[in-house]
């Protein structure tokens, strides 16, 4: 476990740099309706068609908590090994914005529903701990459109309403490599307990960084700016790599941090201060009224505990201990619990080493290739193992496999049918291809000369001559002892 | 049968229920006297035509199994009614028609009753006299030129004049009870939680409750019992079974403690306020109860935690004003800051703007411990007085206020003076606990002075029937000249 | 305790309340009084009293995850002062 094995510097003028990276990550809660009201909370419906008198704050409305989206914050408390606060308060955070209809959100502030915890990430040196500060509910807020109208604001308050988790990260990242990491991390977990569907490009996944410098060695944290709105991990990393390099060049300047919040210029690749008011932080927070302190009773938790289903981390050791899989293989296998359940399928049917190796190459490949997630692939699991265990069996080749994989790819039939059907199996009649051999080396008199007299490189030749006469489907190792034998002779 | 509308609540129900009379002929005239009395300013939205068709369907198809049958009911314009303008007495709601309907009406008509109309009131509930409405002045139907109280100045108004048989207020520092004690009538805030604030315009959340403002104590009963109730979409709504108020009012009070607070002698204190109070500590004597002193230690801390809690909270509150969802938005403005400063700097009055500033003052940066944090704290010092105070009585008897109605215009330019009316109620709001004000007599110039009755939570029924009690021996008669109508 | 007229002025940005100087000056006026009145509190001693949290013996309720709620377009725009058939409209944010 390395917490301080970090590579990744910002080079100053006279100085190595570190930098100290913070996430506050919102994930969009998966539930049927929102925190508060009954409204639905699915993504792309028509522009204010999920919104209740509640969520549009109309006059003498209030607040009731839906208890699934409590479930699901201790949920994703449990999955980062966190600390479930059995009393939690609900505060309102006061500041005014055209989609925020009530002129608060409800959120948590002194009391969240979930304390410290911490997540494991796989980096290339080794494993590293990230502390977690704290997870809380709060509402999201609704969609300001600046883009339709030239002097006007459109509003949507589809999203207004629908539950947040707000998950803190302790300043322990050091690197866009390891910001990386974490939101995968996180996203994976939540992804397995289904508490949240990940999905940046949706928005039910969005992260504000902290960044801030200091010197190789300073015990001391330098004063961190925020980076908002950053809606995916690639800017996040450009944000990050920017606001390191230009506090270092403010400090070497002589120049001090001002504490404030930027956005990040994608066009332009930088951040930039938000001119926005100086109090915007006075968000005057104290307990909703309308609410009444939140007590979860130990039993519940200990229940949801017991019914949480297997986690990355978990699976991956189990991987690695059932499977016989590299740290490196079970990783990128347990990444998504969809991969996990496909790699499970296949290994079971067919051979484990294997099923790594191909899911790995040709299969993640292919789904890349096309933009497919594994839910998609057009070859099923139970045919991919088929695969395998004709390769295994020696049916087929290895390279022929190769070919049958693509067939696969456009037809989704099963291997069995495709290797019929084109009678690709492997020739491994070891008479058969002595003949063929033997015809081969007749037409090939000079060269067999020149290899025993020591031109040991033409064996490669006669390889591939063998390929070629058998149409591919010779079997290698037969044909390749075979040519030795013969050769010999 | 003429001069219905002199006849209490529980009487006219009796008299429907009995085919006496008809729901038609009732709410004629209650309206012609709405029509009559605007000089009073009781009313900012008059239902009239819609209350009259329903009379005629009522009495067409009547219902009897029922608490209010074919009662006509004028509200106060704090609830929201489906399709019937509620403006909570402020320009920013000016236009405001709601297309859902509040709990508490709900469960009113739900008893058989209907609307009459909106009644007047301080804007946004905030004000002891309802001179802060965006619509007028109310005036006090015992005297003109003076306040009704407030801030449910125009339901206390309405219940006095005749306008509406009983009606319903709000109460987050007295805003019933005071009006109740300057006009004579009862008037009821519950336990909190007891009745629900859905669709109620909210003021302060931890302290407004709705409450009957009637003629009597038995309407009281009935009205509470027809309101009151669980609501799962209040989710500071009690979880209870309803009980039957009115069917269990009794007059028997003997054997009941009751405390008398030495802290609500304050200063300056009009003579007739004390010499009522004796007379109140006395007919419960006579009843069987037992007087026991007590003391209140915190009391003269609850206004200034009052005047910390309740703007804090409305700040909150009165953030959704913005003008963008509905209601009055301003046309000064080129962007969207503007636009909120100028939309709130026209719709919210003084009263308003001058607590929401305090308010939002209090919970800022740097002074939010020494403030709202310290108030809650004061506040469950003030909790803990009566807690401890209900282990020895069962009710506590005080004055209401402490004085009687007040001229129009007198208290308007100090806003402490103004503050000072809810000395003696306002604890009660900080403690969530039931009282009522009954009226007790008379001062010199022939204004009514009220009596308030504070129980411990849930304890309506005893605090009824106290009420009850001495309601009979008190025998307070209101001589109203009804000058309006000249 | 004195509220000036710039605290005055910062605490109407907060509240989004926009204020003439001839209603700054009584706006301060007033405050101060009511905070004079206000200061009573600072006599009593509340180190070990803990803030109410909530006037009622009850937890939380909660409710299901049902949708309930919703698909009521019309009614939610209905009141806008300013709208289209699908969203409310206000002026710009200057950003």
């Amino acid at each position: 476990m390395t917490k301080e094995n970090n590579n990744y510097f910002i080079k100053g003028k006279k100085d190595n740099w570190e930098v100290v990276i913070g996430l506050e990550v919102h994930a969009q809660v998966l539930s049927n309706s929102k925190l508060f009201s009954g409204s639905s909370t699915k993504f792309g419906a028509n522009p204010n068609t999920q919104v209740s008198l509640i969520d549009s704050a109309f006059p003498g409305m209030l607040p009731v908590i839906n208890e699934e989206c409590v479930k699901q914050a201790v949920r994703t408390g449990l999955g980062l090994n966190a600390k479930i606060n059995n009393y939690s308060v609900f505060d309102r955070k006061n500041y005014f914005y055209a989609d925020l209809p009530q002129g608060y959100q409800i959120s948590q502030y002194k009391n969240p529903i979930v304390g410290e915890g911490k997540v494991l990430l796989d980096m290339p040196n080794g494993s590293k701990e990230v502390g977690i500060e704290r997870l809380h509910l709060e509402q999201d807020a609704g969609k300001s459109i600046h883009d339709m109208d030239p002097s006007s604001t459109y509003v949507d308050l589809n999203r207004s309403g629908i539950a947040l988790m707000e998950i803190v990260s302790k300043p322990d990242l050091r690197s866009p490599d390891e910001v990386n990491a974490y939101i995968k991390k996180l996203r994976s977990i939540m992804r397995y307990l289904g508490t949240c569907d990940g999905n940046m490009q949706e928005g039910s996944l969005r992260a504000d960084v902290n960044v801030s410098v200091r010197k190789v060695g300073d015990k001391d944290f330098g004063t961190r700016c925020e980076i908002k709105n950053v809606n995916s991990i690639k800017f996040m990393q450009m944000a990050i790599e920017y606001e390191a390099k230009r506090q270092v060049e403010l400090i070497e300047s002589g120049e001090k941090i001002d504490q404030e919040t930027r956005l990040f210029d994608t066009k332009k690749n930088e951040t930039r201060s938000m001119r926005s008011k100086e109090d915007a932080h006075d968000y005057r927070y104290f307990p909703d009224p309308d609410l009444l302190p939140l007590n979860i009773d130990q039993k519940i938790i200990d229940d949801l505990k017991k019914s949480l289903p297997e986690l990355p981390d978990q699976k991956k050791e189990r991987f690695i201990k059932d499977y016989n899989l590299s740290a490196y293989e079970a990783n990128v296998l347990v990444s998504e619990k969809e991969i996990s359940n496909y790699y499970e399928e296949v290994a079971k049917q067919s051979d484990k080493k294997l099923a790594a190796t191909w899911m790995m190459g040709d299969l993640f490949a292919m789904l890349n290739d096309k933009g497919l997630s594994i839910s998609q692939s057009p070859i099923s699991s139970s045919n991919l193992a088929e695969l395998i265990q004709s390769i295994k069996s020696g049916e087929i080749s290895g390279r022929i496999a190769k070919e049958v994989f693509e067939i696969m790819i456009e037809t989704g039939d099963n291997p069995k049918k495709i290797i019929e059907s084109k009678g690709m199996k492997q020739q491994s009649d070891p008479k058969e291809l002595e003949k063929m051999i033997n015809e081969i080396l007749e037409q090939n008199k000079d060269k067999v000369d020149q290899y025993k007299s020591g031109k040991d490189k033409l064996f490669g030749f006669f390889v591939g001559q063998v390929m070629k006469v058998s149409g591919g489907k010779a079997n290698p190792q037969l044909a390749n002892d075979i040519l030795k034998k013969l050769l010999k002779a | 049968m003429s001069n219905l509308s002199d006849k209490t609540l529980t009487e006219l129900v009796g008299l429907i229920k009995s085919k006496q009379i008809k729901s038609e002929e009732l709410t004629s005239e209650f309206i012609t006297n709405g029509q009559k009395g605007k000089k009073l300013n009781a009313y900012i939205t008059e239902s009239f035509d819609i209350a009259k068709d329903k009379a005629k369907q009522f009495d067409i198809k009547p219902n009897f199994d029922c608490l209010l049958p074919g009662v006509p009911l004028a509200v106060k314009d704090l609830f929201c009614t489906n399709g019937v303008k509620t403006t909570a007495g402020s320009k920013m709601l000016e236009n405001f028609i709601p297309n859902y309907e509040s709990t508490v009406t709900t469960n009113l008509w739900n008893e058989g009753a209907f609307l009459l109309g909106k009644l007047n009131c301080d804007e946004y509930a905030m004000g002891s006299s309802n001179e802060t409405s965006f619509y007028g002045n109310v005036i006090n139907p015992l005297e003109d030129k003076v306040v009704p109280g407030g801030s449910s100045g125009g339901s206390a108004a309405a219940v006095c004049a005749n306008l509406t048989p009983a009606t319903i207020g709000t109460d987050t520092g007295g805003s019933i009870r005071q009006p109740a004690s300057f006009t004579g009538t009862v008037g009821l805030k519950p336990t909190y939680g007891l009745c629900s604030r859905w669709g109620i315009v909210a003021f302060a959340s931890s302290l407004d409750q709705a409450g009957p403002m009637t003629k009597t104590v038995s309407d009281c009963a009935l009205m509470l019992e027809a309101m009151c109730g669980f609501d799962p979409k209040d989710s500071t709504s009690i979880d209870k079974k309803k009980e039957n108020y009115s069917k269990n009012l009794n007059k028997n009070i003997k054997g009941l403690k009751i405390g008398i607070p030495k802290e609500y002698r304050v200063d300056g204190m009009p003579n007739e306020i004390e010499t009522l109070w004796e007379e109140g500590k006395k007919i419960l004597k006579n009843e069987g109860a037992e007087i026991i002193d007590i003391s209140l230690p915190h009391t003269e801390y609850a206004l200034p935690t009052y005047y910390i809690v309740a703007p804090a909270e409305a700040s909150s509150n009165l953030a959704r004003y913005d003008g963008v969802r509905y209601g009055f938005r301003s046309n000064k403005g080129n962007n969207l800051i503007e636009m909120y400063e100028n939309t709130r700097s026209e719709g919210f009055g003084d009263e308003v703007k001058r607590r929401i500033l305090i308010g939002t003052y209090v919970l800022s940066s740097g002074y939010y411990d020494a403030y709202y944090l310290k108030a809650q704290k004061v506040r469950q010092l003030i909790k803990k007085d009566f807690d401890d105070s209900f282990k020895k009585v069962d009710a506590i008897l005080t004055p209401s206020a402490p004085s009687s109605a007040f001229k129009i215009g007198e208290k308007k330019d100090d806003p402490i003076s103004m503050y000072l009316n809810d000395v003696f109620t306002v604890p009660v709001n900080l403690a969530g606990l039931p009282a009522m004000s009954i009226p007790a007599g008379l001062d010199k110039n022939k204004l009514p002075l009220g009596l308030q009755l504070i129980g411990k939570p849930l304890a309506e029924q005893t605090l009824l029937n106290i009420a009850f009690s001495m309601e009979e021996k008190i025998n307070f008669k209101l001589n109203i000249n009804k000058w309006w109508e000249k | 305790m004195s509220i000036d007229k710039d605290k005055i002025k910062h605490t109407s940005k907060l509240a989004r309340i926009s204020l003439d100087e001839g209603k700054v000056d009584s706006l301060s006026k007033d405050l101060s009084n009511i905070f004079n009145f206000i200061e009573k509190l600072n006599k009593i001693n509340t180190d070990k009293v803990e803030p109410l949290t909530s006037i009622l013996n009850q937890t939380l309720r909660s409710r299901k995850d049902d949708i309930t709620d919703g698909a009521i377009r019309d009614k939610v725009l209905g009141n806008a002062p300013k709208k289209n058939e699908e969203f409310f409209i206000v002026p710009k944010v200057i950003e």
